[in-house]
């Protein structure tokens, strides 16, 4: 598509534009050819999307990995008198140094490294799962630490109480403990969910067409960067509104049993 | 007839350590069907450890458990599903917070017995009625109060139809005025024939309730009998020393 310059701009502008101010006009070409111009706005609609995609994706993956090592960690800790079993032995060091190493290096390297060395995607498919894989991961070792100190906050009892019922130890987690946690940990949890949307605007290092790199592509054709920029800002500030929103429904929702 | 009694439950040498510290000694006690056992003892003494021991809330490190013919304190065997015929009643209640009564008390039979959520809740309501708290089903835990969430809690266990209930000081976190309404629900399960193991340190109860009152000191049986002899009579000083001090 051919650059379109402020004169050739003018030149067809209506005629209510030719009597306003320079200043303003120069501001009306910058919206005009950072989202009207050649459809741009779908540019962000698109970018949008794969930010949705990857968020979801990895936010999923995160709490999954991370339930799953939370009841490792917890389960571990439980024998405090008596040796725990050979699977938790052989599982827990692992989960410890997965912990460590994740929590320990920069999400960007972690994509680099997943984008450039061990996946490789040659599609966009590939590359989003790459980002939802890459990020899930990186989510899954601080929801963690988040879900093992919910866990950790309900009392004993409880879990004495499922057992007696008859319940094993999954079902008294899955029936009894995760339940009570989550209503705990949901403040820390919303926060690392805004975290992950945010850092979704990292995928663009492994050539992801995500919102960010939407934006990025606007400014290299248009040389502006304030419109497409201080919109993005203002996107990523609608979703996290719109996300601590619907954090704090859900918040109230689960409050219902405290009376 | 009563001929027909048979022990529910029989202890052999049961021990129990947490680390170097050596709780339980070497327990042994036949409980027999419809018995009312009150273990009774000072703190520390072990009787709460032991009780935990008989539906292995705290795994034995030596002795068998037989429960039902089975040795529960043997590790191979499938706990979760013997467990489901001891009703067990804490003394912190442990009713769960996030469910409704009625949820409290449906889940394990729902989910453990396979019964549908009509019958569940039918059964539940049932139980609910005889102690009274029937209006209450569809109320959360903490809008009740310590005498009501207890009793909520005996029926809870109750729902699984339990061969043997456990009571671990079920009276003990109650504020005085409570106390009577729960161990009036004891006292008619009593009478209904369910065999019972009760910690407690209510003696008038033990006197009144008891089939057989247990007396544990340093990690074994001290002295055992039925309640007028093991009250009226105690033979072994330690005894004599912890009535003196309780009565």
């Amino acid at each position: 598509m051919s650059t379109l310059t402020f004169a050739k701009w003018i030149a067809d502008a209506p005629g209510w534009v030719l009597g306003l101010s320079e200043g303003l006009q120069r501001f009306l070409f910058q919206l005009f050819q950072c989202f009207i111009y050649g459809d741009r706005w779908k540019m962000y609609l698109n970018g949008l999307k794969i930010t949705f995609i990857v968020t979801l994706g990895a936010l999923a993956l995160g709490v999954v990995i991370g339930l799953i090592l939370a009841v490792i960690r917890t389960s571990y800790d439980s024998y405090t008198v008596t040796k725990p079993p050979i699977v938790l032995r052989i599982l827990n060091p692992l989960v410890q140094i997965y912990l460590t190493v994740i929590r320990g290096t920069p999400m960007m390297v972690q994509l680099l490294i997943m984008g450039f060395v061990i996946m490789m995607p040659k599609t966009q498919a590939g590359g989003i799962a790459c980002g939802i894989i890459t990020l899930g991961i990186n989510s899954g070792a601080y929801v963690a630490e988040i879900i093992r100190s919910g866990l950790q906050s309900i009392p004993k009892g409880q879990t004495e109480a499922g057992r007696s019922l008859g319940f094993n130890f999954f079902q008294t987690m899955w029936y009894i403990v995760i339940p009570q946690a989550i209503k705990n940990i949901l403040p820390a949890l919303g926060n690392e969910m805004i975290t992950l949307l945010k850092d979704t605007s990292l995928v663009s290092v492994i050539a992801l067409r995500d919102v960010t790199k939407q934006a990025q592509n606007i400014v290299s054709v248009t040389y502006n960067a304030f419109v497409p920029y201080i919109t993005l800002a203002l996107i990523y500030l609608a979703l996290v509104l719109i996300l601590t929103k619907l954090l704090r429904i859900l918040e109230k929702r689960l409050k219902k049993s405290d009376h | 007839m009563t001929t027909d009694k048979r022990a529910v439950i029989t202890v052999k040498g049961l021990e129990k350590a947490f680390g170097a510290n050596q709780v339980l000694r070497g327990i042994d006690i036949e409980i027999d069907k419809g018995e009312v056992i009150v273990v009774i003892g000072a703190s520390g003494s072990g009787k709460s450890t032991f009780l935990r021991c008989l539906n292995c809330l705290e795994d034995p490190t030596g002795g068998n458990i037989y429960f039902d013919g089975v040795d529960i304190a043997d590790v191979s065997v499938d706990i979760n599903v013997h467990r489901q015929k001891m009703g067990m009643v804490f003394q912190q209640f442990n009713l769960f917070p996030h469910m409704t009564i009625l949820r409290n008390m449906t889940i394990a039979p729902m989910k453990l017995l396979k019964m549908t959520k009509e019958d569940a809740e039918k059964k539940a309501l049932g139980l609910l009625d005889r102690v009274g708290l029937k209006d209450r089903a569809n109320d959360y835990p903490n809008q009740l109060s310590g005498g009501q969430k207890q009793r909520v809690a005996i029926v809870r266990a109750l729902c699984m139809d339990p061969e043997v209930m456990l009571f671990d000081e079920p009276t003990s976190a109650l504020d005085p005025e409570m106390v009577g309404e729960v161990l009036d629900v004891m006292k008619k399960l009593a009478a209904e024939g369910m065999t019972m193991v009760i910690v407690t340190h209510e003696m008038g109860f033990a006197r009144e309730v008891a089939d057989r009152v247990i007396f544990i000191d340093e990690g074994v049986i001290a002295e055992q009998g039925p309640p007028a002899e093991f009250f009226g009579n105690p033979k072994s000083p330690r005894l004599q020393d912890f009535l003196s001090k309780v009565l």
